[in-house]
């Protein structure tokens, strides 16, 4: 432990240093939450050819119930530490069957219509999700609770909060540990589960070729249920994740993440677990970057300026395979 | 092949619109429009110029664009500082609206032209994530920028009020306050014009040897290539004219409200023009025409039930997907078609999931 407190000390010796180590802290964390959403963007089109425009607002929804769910629960005091766990559980069951029964109802019976009608549905289902929750759970902000932080006594026997942890002159808040563990975790685990299980590597045939998938005695329409499921799970934990870190919910939350999540994932390769996850830390970085040292107005005016030139030099992304077109 | 875009129901849009405009303004002059019709009349307008242009790129040159909204806010805030720069010099309202109009397609198409270059290279979903890039760009720009003209000229800055501007001039873009203080100068009569020009150049377009080459890019562009259609010119040429159209009905919006603001022109407001255009049939100008014109006025007719409607036109944009796509109804289409009586549905035949 003290070598890394060295080496952290070494490089925040200067004051330029320890707050370029917090930027890039910050833009880790900001990007592991893009990551997690741009995972399920980038799930869902791999295997469904579709851009999922409801996405954003399912992680507004994951957001809601988290809160609501944390409010509701009085747990006795040894079990309090669970409480945020409970939550989060709770949301992610909450999204999951909303994805699914989304899928269900407003996707599914559009597998054979072309493309742009079911970016309309997708669309409308965004537009339906957000109205929801503007009828549920009205438009005036909640703050979402500080869920990451550990109770305990000092030494004069006052409670106190502790909110984040010392590393030499830089403090890393639990929001920003949890946030990056869990999308470290989350990444380990997709991959092993789209390279090792059976229902992964369905998945992966399906999104390479449904009708031979088909004939290979995969259903299809259960494997596309599982990714939409999946990609939901992971946007509730991205909602918990996102609000413990910028507490203010709203029903419009989800939708500018969700946008910048989409472009994290076209920016790694759409279709790619590792793109998506590559693409998400490197624009949490490039955001937090732009914020402290160009400006906070145009942050997000340099965040796609530098998704365009990646573009046009690697048209199909960092980690995206270029299909060539056949004559 | 079926040439979408080619429609033989011409003129029957031209009689479309110059029978709405005819009917709405002789109810106008029997005051017989609620005052909420009335004030939607221009941003109808507006709408219905921007669903037929950016039809123009999804349909005709089959590449989508979720980034419209930013060549409206270009034409929107630089057609209305020309207004208001001219104010004095130009007295005649109408004149100086039709300048507006005019440099906002100017400006709109440079933006295009610039926008072109690196867009255009690009493909299918790549190409509506840089659009939609660009037109975030457009609103953080338009949001921090000012703008302020006097007599020594115009001067412009970012960020922050840098200008300069002389007390006898005015600041006209005040960054995130947008511009303030506009002279409601569309009417609309210049709607209802900007509408017939539209169609007029956008009808000339397609069916014209440009026309008939943007089209063959759409269908396969390969092929087009191959025959020796020059992908990249035509390809700007229909986005270059689809982004000044729009610059023109930005102007118009802005100018029927006394205040602008650059988020207005976000994403949600492209996707709002691009179900319009997925609703009316892709290619379709007369669809998207009624569907601009139905979409717009429908979260105002459903007022009544309030909270609900948001609720409701989600529901019904839902509903209207799935039911053109079912099966049975688009059987039922592809039957009116093959019997060549009605054309009910150019967006629904096989070549459209070429598209996105």
């Amino acid at each position: 432990m003290n070598f890394i407190i060295q080496f952290v000390n070494s490089l925040t010796s200067g004051g330029g240093g320890y707050q370029l180590l917090n930027h890039i802290i910050n833009g880790i964390s900001l990007g592991s939450v893009y990551a997690i959403i741009a995972l399920g963007y980038t799930m869902v089109y791999g295997i469904a050819k579709m851009l999922n425009f409801a996405h954003g607002d399912v992680i507004m929804v994951g957001a809601y119930v988290c809160f609501y769910a944390f409010n509701a629960m009085k747990l006795p005091e040894p079990l309090a530490m669970c409480a945020p766990l409970l939550a989060v559980c709770a949301a992610v069951v909450v999204c999951t069957l909303l994805g699914v029964g989304i899928e269900k109802l407003a996707y599914k019976p559009l597998r054979a219509a072309p493309s742009l009608a079911v970016l309309i549905t997708a669309i409308g289902v965004s537009y339906f999700l957000q109205n929801a929750a503007l009828l549920l759970w009205s438009s005036s902000p909640k703050v979402f609770p500080s869920f990451f932080v550990i109770r305990t006594t000092d030494a004069d026997g006052e409670s106190v909060v502790l909110r984040s942890v010392q590393l030499g002159a830089v403090s890393i808040s639990y929001v920003t540990i949890v946030t990056i563990v869990s999308c470290v975790v989350i990444m380990l685990w997709l991959t092993w589960f789209t390279g090792r299980t059976k229902m992964g590597k369905a998945m992966r045939a399906c999104s390479e070729d449904k009708a031979a998938a088909q004939l290979m005695g995969i259903d299809v329409n259960a494997t596309i249920s599982l990714t939409f499921a999946i990609g939901s799970g992971l946007a509730a934990i991205a909602g918990a994740l996102l609000c413990s870190a910028y507490p203010n919910l709203v029903p419009t939350t989800g939708s500018m993440p969700g946008i910048k999540a989409f472009t994290a994932a076209v920016f790694g390769g759409i279709g790619s677990i590792p793109g998506a996850f590559l693409g998400g830390l490197l624009l949490g970085v490039l955001e937090i970057f732009a914020k402290a040292y160009i400006s906070v107005q145009l942050s997000d005016a340099v965040v796609f300026a530098v998704l365009i030139v990646v573009l046009l030099v690697k048209p199909t992304g960092l980690l995206g395979r270029a299909i060539r077109e056949k004559v | 092949m079926k040439n979408r875009g080619f429609s033989p129901f011409r003129f029957l849009t031209y009689l479309l619109v110059i029978g709405a405009y005819a009917a709405l303004q002789v109810l106008q002059a029997r005051s017989e429009l609620s005052a909420t019709m009335r004030g939607m009349l221009v941003p109808i307008c507006a709408y219905v110029v921007m669903a037929v242009s950016l039809n123009l790129t999804v349909g005709v040159l089959g590449e989508l664009s979720l980034g419209h909204a930013g060549f409206m806010s270009v034409g929107a805030f630089l057609g209305t500082s020309t207004a208001i720069a001219l104010q004095d010099r130009i007295p005649v309202a109408g004149v100086r609206l039709a300048v507006a109009l005019v440099v906002a397609a100017i400006f709109a198409a440079v933006a295009g032209f610039l926008i072109g270059i690196p867009v255009l290279r690009l493909n299918g979903d790549y190409l509506a994530i840089v659009t939609l890039a660009f037109g975030e760009i457009i609103k953080a720009i338009f949001n921090n920028l000012y703008l302020g003209v006097d007599a020594k000229g115009v001067h412009v800055s970012l960020l922050e009020d840098a200008t300069n501007t002389a007390e006898t001039g005015r600041l006209i873009i005040q960054g995130p306050m947008g511009i303030g203080g506009i002279q409601k100068i569309s009417t609309f009569t210049a709607g209802f014009v900007l509408i017939m020009i539209s169609l007029i150049v956008i009808f000339n377009l397609v069916n014209s040897r440009a026309g008939r080459a943007i089209m063959a890019i759409r269908d396969n562009p390969i092929a087009a290539q191959s025959v020796g259609v020059n992908v990249v010119k035509y390809k700007m040429m229909a986005f270059v004219v689809s982004a000044a159209l729009a610059g023109s009905a930005g102007a118009l919006f802005a100018m029927n409200y006394s205040t602008v603001v650059a988020n207005k022109f976000d994403f949600n407001t492209s996707i709002l023009i691009l179900v319009f255009v997925v609703l009316g049939g892709l290619g379709n100008m007369f669809g998207s025409i009624v569907a601009a014109a139905v979409l717009t006025i429908l979260p105002e007719a459903l007022r009544p039930i309030a909270e609900y409607r948001m609720l409701l036109y989600a529901v019904l944009l839902i509903l209207m997907m799935l039911i053109a796509n079912h099966p049975f109804v688009r059987g039922l289409f592809n039957r009116f078609k093959r019997t060549g009586q009605i054309q009910l549905e150019a967006g629904a035949d096989e070549t459209e999931g070429e598209v996105a």
